[in-house]
């Protein structure tokens, strides 16, 4: 009995090496996905954020089909890379609003000028309201939309061209 | 030569700023002028998780979005929304993450049972400590 607890230590030590070992090899996923997947998209109407490109509400994107709304920021660097995908999408008859997170006009105005334009209406989110209201941490994030207006999937960081067929997927699952 | 033309570089180099242009809300780093509505925003903000700097409360993150969360949590104090209903309706988007008051799921039991498991661990060592050294 004596002889087996002087071990127990050892055991111990063993047991937290072990532990450590195995988070360094899978570490945790800091990604927070929201929890509004397969809800309706939350009440919200924002201003146009380059107008005269029109304003973006909740009602009106419930078009009867699927589409994406991407959450970018002209400060926001992965965007710009995403934005090349995006027009992609685009090319293939994917419509796409954006939602513009703590951005001013002019900003907005000068990164689609430098990078693209796939978005068809923009809504300026200047107090993170509505990225909150998602349930999104950062940008860029992608929520694709069913016609209906229900949320039916979270895309977290940019996505990249490798990711065009999953996301064609999706939207025709969305159908 | 190429270490010093490194070194050149990365002095003309500019840090990149993941933050946008904007200053904070206007809430975000403001009391509310009613100590008592300020009060209940202060005690929920510290128990919102920041969701950029995860370690830390809202209260405490200097990140622009928990800057923004606790612009939302003032403004809806200060509308007569109880904080348990702002807590609810967070936990409705990112899920228990948000919250750091423990919860009475499954998965925090062993947090409660832990203090009474170790309790009585104590207390058995104690008693057999005393048994022993009476028989001796």
């Amino acid at each position: 009995m004596t002889r087996a607890i002087r071990f127990a230590p050892l055991a111990v030590l063993l047991l937290v090496i072990v532990a450590l070992v195995w988070r360094l090899a899978t570490p945790v996923d800091t990604n927070v996905s929201s929890k509004l997947e397969g809800r309706p998209l939350p009440v919200f109407a924002l201003p146009a954020a380059v107008p005269p490109k029109p304003a973006l509400s909740s009602t009106e994107l419930a078009t009867g089909q699927p589409r994406i709304v991407n959450i970018f920021a002209s400060w926001c660097v992965p965007c710009i890379g995403e934005v090349k995908v995006l027009q992609q999408l685009k090319a293939r008859g994917v419509p796409i609003d954006g939602i513009a997170v703590r951005d001013r006009p002019e900003d907005v105005a000068a990164f689609l000028a430098n990078n693209g334009d796939p978005y068809e209406r923009i809504g300026s989110d200047v107090r993170s309201q509505v990225q909150i209201a998602l349930g999104s941490s950062g940008v860029p994030e992608s929520f694709i939309v069913d016609g209906r207006g229900v949320i039916r999937y979270q895309h977290i960081g940019p996505i990249e061209g490798g990711d065009v067929p999953m996301i064609l997927n999706k939207l025709e699952q969305s159908r | 030569m190429r270490s010093v033309l490194i070194s050149l570089a990365l002095l003309a180099a500019q840090p990149l700023l993941a933050d946008s242009n904007l200053p904070p809300a206007y809430w975000a780093n403001r009391q509310l002028p009613d100590p008592g509505e300020e009060a209940r925003a202060q005690a929920l903000m510290q128990e919102l998780r920041c969701l950029v700097c995860q370690g830390q409360s809202i209260a405490d993150s200097d990140a622009e979005l928990a800057g923004d969360m606790r612009d939302l949590v003032r403004r809806r104090i200060a509308a007569g929304e109880p904080p348990a209903a702002i807590r609810a309706w967070l936990v409705e988007r990112y899920g228990t993450w948000i919250s750091y008051k423990p919860t009475a799921e499954p998965a925090a039991w062993p947090l409660w049972l832990a203090p009474l498991a170790l309790l009585a661990a104590g207390l058995f060592l104690i008693r057999r400590r005393i048994r022993m050294k009476a028989r001796a």
